[in-house]
Order: structure tokens, then sequence, then C-alpha cells
């Protein structure tokens, strides 16, 4: 008994520690930005991991710039966009997917994965001129369309794989009280779907305002440009300075959505993301 | 790619496969049984095909026509700083490509990083997942913090980890005692890059085999401690021939994601000291010297290698999951 429990303890403390190591291995590069976007220009490169005193003129300085604040405007503009028409493409398919029987059902499933894996670069050069010649090129839209491409495979797995859960004895019956197929869809089904559909919406989001490669290839101006890519474009105040509290605190801000996120729904996103893949 | 990837589909949709073939298999029985298709499944068919539609067309307009695009430009000489001598070379731009140096240096590259990595993520990513799955203290907290890296901006990661590497500003010089300059080296270079991608991205595959455990029944575990078998004779013998599918298809994902790295070398050392890889070369041949010929040929030839890459693993799934089934 005794040497059991003993075991039993030692084993606790083995996962408790476990637990506290991902916890430091998660946090430590936040908190090390966290404290670099703090650090007055004066002592930023005293290698130090927590500042010795605590300024927010880095913040004050990339908000008074006019390239930060519109490139903070772009990427919530074109990531929800991105995310509001990717989702209700995805729901539209996921329905009929894991609903309806028809032919072509199983190459539309391939096809999205098929998508999911396709490497980015090999269209960036094809979209580039096809965007220059029509007028798409660093604008809002030229990044929406990527973006939402390449979410729609995620998206529609998720749904699929949520919108099997649903009660679907429910829209029979009202298919029983007269209502048209899509009558069914819109008011019954919508509603108990609204979590799937939050779940993906997250997930899209998240690839939107993270990604890089799209952003420095398809835009080149302000007008268009996001904060990842106007973070690799940023300049000291003088040839001889570097950006570094400006690129610290604009990482710390375009982060901080990620984090609300995370501790607001950090269920969904695990249940969206291991959906599809482990069924089998 | 669609058919090399459907055996995966396979595994994971078994429903969706059953009622497909159930549906061809009706179409195959003829002519009245198609007439024979009710008013009500035949409306359930085209509203089908019309929920479809919209995903199936952005994805074919903005996938398969840019890809045949990118084959059709990688066929000519087209440089848009001189935009007159446009010309049809054949495969003149692959044979160039080929040739260089750089190309294969830019493969060699690409394959260090992928393999380090995900293997790596493997191993640390299997630890975090044990780890979540034991812990009973903390557990929201443990799984909260785990997303963070998943979540944050890759550009913000590959900044946060550059700036502790470098000297006189980053935290690591003074940790480890040195001033050392790692992002002016090729080996530590790579060292630098390849800790970046695996903090980022470990958290996806620990979420991603985290979910095989929970599928693990615990008897089988307590069956197998009443044996005397010690903790790594579970993991081995019982826990990993078990998660078998979800490892794979973790591999799989993190795989292709590896080879068009891109955010983390472009930040980092925009692919100075021999770090350059395929995705960073088809950048730089497209945007910054704007020679679309080219450039293309490079993109044609990433998107051959990620098929490849599929392929093999899809292969590698076929017989695994045979030789599972062969077991049982």
């Amino acid at each position: 008994m005794a040497v059991g429990s003993v075991q039993g303890a030692r084993e606790r403390a083995f996962w408790v520690i476990g637990s506290v190591a991902i916890v430091v291995y998660a946090l430590t590069p936040v908190a090390w930005i966290l404290s670099l976007s703090l650090k007055p220009s004066g002592s930023l490169t005293d290698g130090r991991f927590v500042p010795r005193e605590v300024t927010f003129e880095h913040y004050a300085s990339i908000f008074e710039e006019g390239f930060f604040t519109s490139a903070l405007r772009n990427s919530v503009g074109i990531a929800l966009l991105a995310t509001l028409l990717a989702v209700v493409l995805a729901t539209f398919a996921a329905y009929a997917i894991s609903r309806l029987d028809f032919p072509g059902k199983r190459l539309i499933l391939s096809g999205a994965l098929a998508v999911a894996m396709f490497p980015p670069i090999s269209i960036v050069g094809p979209l580039f001129n096809m965007w220059r010649s029509i007028g798409l090129y660093d604008t809002w839209l030229g990044l929406i369309i990527p973006y939402m491409t390449f979410t729609l495979p995620l998206a529609i797995w998720t749904l699929a794989a949520f919108f099997r859960e649903i009660p679907w004895d429910l829209e029979k019956a009202a298919q029983v009280d007269g209502a048209t197929p899509f009558q069914a869809f819109r008011r019954v089904i919508v509603p108990l779907a609204a979590p799937g559909v939050f779940t993906a919406a997250i997930l899209v989001f998240i690839f939107a305002w993270n990604d890089f490669l799209f952003a420095i290839t398809l835009t080149s101006t302000e007008s268009a440009r996001t904060v990842p890519a106007s973070m690799a474009f940023f300049t000291g105040a003088s040839q001889f300075e570097q950006p570094t509290g400006s690129i610290a605190a604009a990482a710390v801000v375009v982060t901080v959505p990620i984090i609300v996120m995370v501790l607001v729904f950090q269920r969904r996103i695990v249940a969206g993301l291991t959906s599809g893949a482990v069924k089998g | 790619m669609s058919q090399a990837a459907e055996p995966v589909i396979a595994e994971q949709v078994d429903d969706d496969e059953e009622r497909a073939t159930a549906a061809s298999r009706g179409d195959r029985r003829g002519g009245d049984r198609r007439r024979g298709l009710t008013d009500r499944a035949r409306a359930e068919r085209s509203l089908a095909w019309k929920l479809c539609a919209p995903a199936v067309v952005v994805m074919l307009a903005v996938t398969a026509y840019p890809i045949a695009y990118a084959v059709w430009l990688s066929l000519q000489r087209y440089d848009l700083r001189f935009p007159n001598e446009r010309g049809f070379v054949g495969l003149q731009n692959y044979v160039d490509v080929l040739r260089a140096g750089l190309w294969w240096q830019d493969v060699a590259a690409t394959v260090i990083i992928t393999v380090i990595t995900v293997a790596l993520e493997l191993v640390v990513g299997m630890a975090l997942a044990l780890v979540m799955h034991r812990a009973v203290f903390g557990r929201q907290t443990v799984r909260a913090s785990i997303l963070i890296p998943y979540g944050i901006v890759t550009v913000v990661a590959a900044f946060a980890w550059q700036f502790a590497f470098t000297p006189d500003l980053g935290f690591v010089n003074q940790w480890l005692n040195t001033d050392r300059a790692w992002l002016t080296e090729r080996a530590t270079s790579f060292l630098v890059i390849t800790l970046t991608e695996v903090w980022k991205t470990t958290p996806f595959m620990a979420l991603l085999l985290l979910a095989g455990l929970a599928t693990v029944p615990d008897v089988l575990q307590q069956a197998a401690k009443v044996d005397g078998a010690n903790a790594w004779q579970r993991f081995f013998k019982v826990t990993l021939p078990n998660i078998k599918a979800a490892v794979l298809v973790a591999l799989l994902f993190r795989t292709l994601d590896a080879v068009r790295i891109f955010d983390s070398v472009f930040i980092q050392t925009q692919g100075a000291n021999g770090t350059e890889t395929l995705s960073i070369l088809g950048y730089s041949q497209l945007i910054n010297r704007l020679n679309l010929g080219v450039g293309s040929a490079v993109s044609v030839l990433i998107f051959l290698i990620v098929i490849l890459v599929a392929f093999l693993f899809v292969k590698g799934f076929d017989t695994e999951l045979s030789q599972a089934r062969g077991e049982r």
C-alpha cells in the first residue's frame, strides 16, 4: 500500500512538472517579445529577459505612424471578410456532403484535401500576373480570394464532421410538416450547426491573420498590406537605428487577438483541429 | 493529386464511402433506375450540386487554373524586366533550373529543415500529448497555453526567436555566456530556424496525437500493467500501435507544411548562409527578379515535389494500415 501511494505521488509529480514545462515552453517567446516591446530604447540591448523599467513609447510610436494603423485595419478587414466568405461557402458544401445523397461527393472531399496540401508558392506567380492585369493587385479582394480558397478545405472538413453529429430527425420532422429542403436547412439546421460554424470561423480567421506569403507578394502599398507583411518592411527612425522596439510592439498587438481567442475558445479550436483528422 | 489522396479519405469518412458507393451502384444499374429517381431524390441532387458549386468553383479557379497557368508560363521566356523578349522556349527553363547548383542547394536546405523539424516535432509532440493526456491538474491552462504557439503569427514567432538569438539584444547569449552570432553561420542558422518551426508547429502535432491517444482504451493500459509491462513497454507495445493512423496523418500534414517553409526563413535569414529554401527561391525569382518564366518553372517543380511526398505517404498509409488489419 505504502509503496503504491509513494509511486502514485511520484507519478503525479512527474505529470505536474510536465504540465509546468509545457506552459513555460509555450509562453517563453511570447513573454520575451512582450518584454522587448516594453523596454525603453536605451536599454533594448541589455539582453535581460525581464525589463528593468517599463515604457509604452514603442506602442505610442507605431500607432503614430500611419502605416501600422492602416496595416492593422487591412489585417482585421481582410481576415474577417475572408472568414465570412469561406464559412458561408463551406457551410453550404458541408451540408450537402454530410446530408444529401449525390454523385461526386467523394471527389469534392478528395479535391478539398488536395487543395489543403497545395503549396501556395506554386500559384504566387500566376496570381501576381493575373491580379496585375485584372486590377486585383494590392487590393483587399486580391488577398481575400486566396485566403478563402486555402481555408475552404479545412472549413469544409471541420463542418462536415460537425454536421454528422447533428440530430437530423429534426430536419425530417420539419420536412414532414411541409418545409422544403431549403427551409429545413435554414430554419432548423442553421441554429443547430452554429457552434460548428463558429469553430470553422475561428480556424479560418487564424489562417488569414497569420498569412505572410500572399500578403507580401500580392500587395505593394498601405492600401492592402497586412500587419505580418508590413512588419517585414519596418524601418528604424534613422538608418542606424534598428526598429526592434517597433517590431516587438507590433508583434504584441497582432498577438493579442490570438491570445484572446485561445483563452475564450480553446475547446472549440481543439475540437476543430482534430475533428477531421482522427475519424479513421 | 486527388486520386492519390483518396485512400486517406476512405479511412476518414467510411460512412460517406458507403453512401457514395451505394449511389454509384444505383447508377450502374442503368436507365430505368435513373428514370426511377423520385422527384424528391432529383431535387436533393440538384440542391446538393448547387450548394457545393460555389466552393468547388472557387477552389478550382484559385488552384487548378493558376497551376495550369504556371505550367504555361514556365514554358516561356518571360521576364517582366524585358517584356519584349517574351517567347516560347519549351522545357528550357526547367533545364536551366535543374542544372543550377542553387536549385540543388535549396533542395538540400529544404530537406534538412523538413526532416529535422518533423522528427523533432514527432518526439516533442508525443511528449506533450502524453502529458496533456495524463495531466489531471491545470488541464485548461495547459491546453490554452499550447494553443498560443499554434495561433501566433509565424512572422511574430520568427522575430521573437531571431531577437532572442541576436548578440547584444537577446537573452540567449546572456544565459549561455557567449557572444556567438547565431544567424551568420549555416549550422546555427538552421538551428534557429528549426527551433522556431518546432516551437510554432509542435502544438498542432501534439493535438492530433492527443486526439489519437483518447481513442486508446484505458483497459489495454491496465491489462499491460497487470502483466508487468513497464512504462516504456506500455508505450511502445500498447499505445503506439494503436495510434498509428493518427501519427501518420499528423506526419503527412506536417511534412507537407514543412516542405513549403517560407515565413521564418524569410524573416530570419532571407535565405542567407545556405538556408535558402525552395519557397524562398520561387519568391525571389518571381517577385524580386520578376522572372515569371524561370520562377514558374520553380513553382511547378515544387508542386511536383509536394505531389510526390503526398503520394509516398499515401502509399505508406496503405501498407501500414493493411498490415495493421492483417495482424488483427
